[in-house]
């Protein structure tokens, strides 16, 4: 069943055609991964899917709804959430608030209520509280908790905004490079989680360039090149497509010749 | 036994926790200076630098919610403070409204002007809010020159005093205690606001917006909403002051007013609601001591200021709360 359905979507940057009528669809539930080289346009297309980018042109929409052209968000409403390649954590706040501010659209946000501490708002923190600890947990950080994000190193913030994008429970989760940086250990227990979270039911939107951890969790995968996409199909599939092996290391000719 | 021992010694750390925590430990911090300062206040003069403390506090308080949280600038802040004002001496003396009823409503007035200005200004990005303030500022401060019939132009016009419950407020004392807790709960209101959802989508703009949208958070709501409190709590001081004073004039709504509020808020410490109290302590009773200096005044105040902005890159507060390894807010 499609959750997201992806039409035509165009993006220039100047002169630069950074995505030219991509087409694809997202089966709720399942792990799709975004590959291609660097520049491809894999996180241009991801900053489209979250309305961080507005496409020049074409479609996007989520269970049917058009999306296309709303502020940003207005796609954490409708059930999108993301993680960013180059980190975007609240450095000015701890692990724990980095995690409650994703509970933001579950939270009642009352004015009046806020300044007088009602409470209601009161025992509505405490809970958003008690969810935050949790996906701490869930994500390995609950040694963290009051730590500041400034003074946290890079795998561990890694891990945080995967659990401050979990607090939205979105529908769809899109994550950017959620490994890059990260040394072995650090990347399998990524892995394991991404694994986890497709267990539950979430769906995901892979874009990485470990090929071991795309294999390992997608059921489905898209390459990009060029702006462009060159092919799509299960990761077996991709695997020996000529056209992506060609993207990857370049022509065959360039390559010794297999007599 | 061991149940009750264990109850009385999470009691104990859970009184600590909430010693230590600004809401309420700094609360009564600030509650037991307010109640303990008329003991070294000797006379008429020395309460009267603690109550124009207090009023610059309030909008201070205000202001940094603005700057400090939500990461604009407002350099029309005088203006708000001055129609806060007028707002509540022309009905009063003018057209005989109770001032009691005069100064809510000229609050709501400033309110409302401010939601009008900031709602599109707020929608842009960058430094619109700066901008669109400074101009707003000038304006209000000509509009109060010039419409002399009105406001009695630049000689300023007479406030009536305010009275509660049919008595008149007089009395350096009294005053006192009215501003003391008047800035009592707008620090109050202003933690509370910040520990609050709405209080974490204002910080979290600041940490990355980007990152905040992606999260829900739209950010020229919150924007606006904190824009629309701190004009309020300006006006609520601008209101009080005149009433005290008994007396308003233009200059209150001057562009070199407005740049003092700035200057007490990045002072004392952006984005922490008691180092924007210690901002206006300081930068209000700072020139009065320095009076002694005469011609020299200016310099040793420029020098002070630069001093500070070396030293505690942060503002006093924040920097200070680093270094002793308190949190600071």
């Amino acid at each position: 069943m499609t959750l997201l359905a992806v039409h035509n979507v165009c993006k220039a940057f100047g002169g630069l055609h950074a995505i030219e009528g991509v087409s694809f669809d997202i089966r709720r539930g399942a792990v799709h991964s975004i590959i291609g080289p660097n520049g491809a346009g894999k996180t241009t297309l991801l900053n489209m899917l979250s309305g961080v980018d507005v496409p020049d042109s074409g479609q996007i929409r989520l269970d049917g709804r058009d999306l296309t052209g709303q502020a940003t968000h207005r796609f954490a409403a409708a059930g999108i959430a993301r993680t960013f390649q180059n980190l975007q954590v609240f450095f000015n706040m701890t692990a724990l608030e980095n995690v409650m501010t994703g509970r933001h659209l579950r939270e009642p946000c009352s004015l009046l209520a806020a300044l007088l501490r009602t409470p209601a708002l009161a025992r509505a923190e405490r809970a958003c509280r008690d969810v935050a600890r949790r996906l701490l947990q869930r994500v390995g950080l609950a040694d963290y908790e009051q730590a500041r994000a400034d003074a946290m190193p890079y795998g561990a913030l890694k891990r945080l905004e995967i659990a401050r994008s979990l607090a939205c429970e979105p529908q769809l989760l899109l994550l950017d490079e959620p490994a890059a940086g990260l040394n072995q250990t650090e990347a399998r227990a990524i892995d394991a989680l991404i694994k986890h979270l497709a267990a539950d039911g979430t769906t995901v939107i892979l874009v990485e360039h470990n090929m071991r951890l795309v294999m390992e969790v997608s059921d489905h995968v898209l390459v990009l090149d060029h702006g462009r996409k060159l092919a799509e199909g299960a990761p077996a599939q991709i695997a020996h497509d000529p056209r992506v092996i060609e993207a990857y290391l370049g022509v065959e000719s360039a390559l010794p010749s297999h007599a | 036994m061991a149940q009750a021992a264990a109850t009385v010694f999470r009691g104990l750390s859970g009184l600590r926790q909430w010693a230590a925590h600004p809401r309420t430990g700094g609360m009564l911090a600030l509650a037991a200076v307010i109640a303990l300062l008329p003991l070294a206040l000797s006379n008429n003069y020395f309460y009267e630098i603690a109550i124009l403390v207090a009023l610059n506090a309030i909008v201070c308080v205000g202001l940094n919610l603005l700057i400090g949280y939500a990461g604009q600038i407002s350099l029309g802040h005088a203006g708000f403070f001055a129609l806060g004002g007028y707002g509540s001496a022309i009905p009063s003396a003018s057209h005989g409204w109770p001032p009691w009823l005069a100064l809510p409503m000229s609050c709501a007035l400033v309110g409302l002007l401010a939601y009008i200005v900031g709602r599109p200004t707020l929608r842009l990005k960058g430094h619109t809010l700066a901008m669109a303030t400074l101009g707003l500022g000038i304006i209000i401060s000509i509009v109060l020159s010039t419409e002399d019939r009105i406001t009695g132009g630049p000689d300023g016009m007479a406030v009536p005093a305010l009275a509660l419950f049919g008595k008149v407020i007089r009395g350096e004392s009294t005053w006192y205690w009215i501003c003391g807790a008047a800035l009592l709960l707008s620090v109050w209101l202003a933690l509370n606001l910040i520990e609050s959802p709405t209080g974490r989508a204002l910080r979290a703009l600041h940490g990355s917006e980007i990152a905040a949208e992606t999260l829900g958070i739209d950010s020229a709501r919150f924007k606006l909403q904190v824009f629309v409190i701190s004009a309020v709590f300006a006006a609520i001081a601008g209101a009080l002051t005149a009433h005290y004073a008994g007396f308003i004039t233009p200059a209150k709504a001057s562009f070199m007013h407005s740049v003092e509020l700035v200057i007490m808020v990045v002072f004392g410490g952006m984005a922490s609601i008691f180092g924007a109290v210690v901002g206006a302590v300081v930068l209000t009773t700072l020139p009065q001591m320095l009076t002694a200096l005469k011609d020299y005044e200016m310099m040793v105040f420029g020098a002070v200021l630069i001093a500070t902005m070396v030293f505690f890159p942060q503002g006093i507060v924040p920097t200070l709360g680093r270094r002793l390894g308190w949190g600071g807010k």
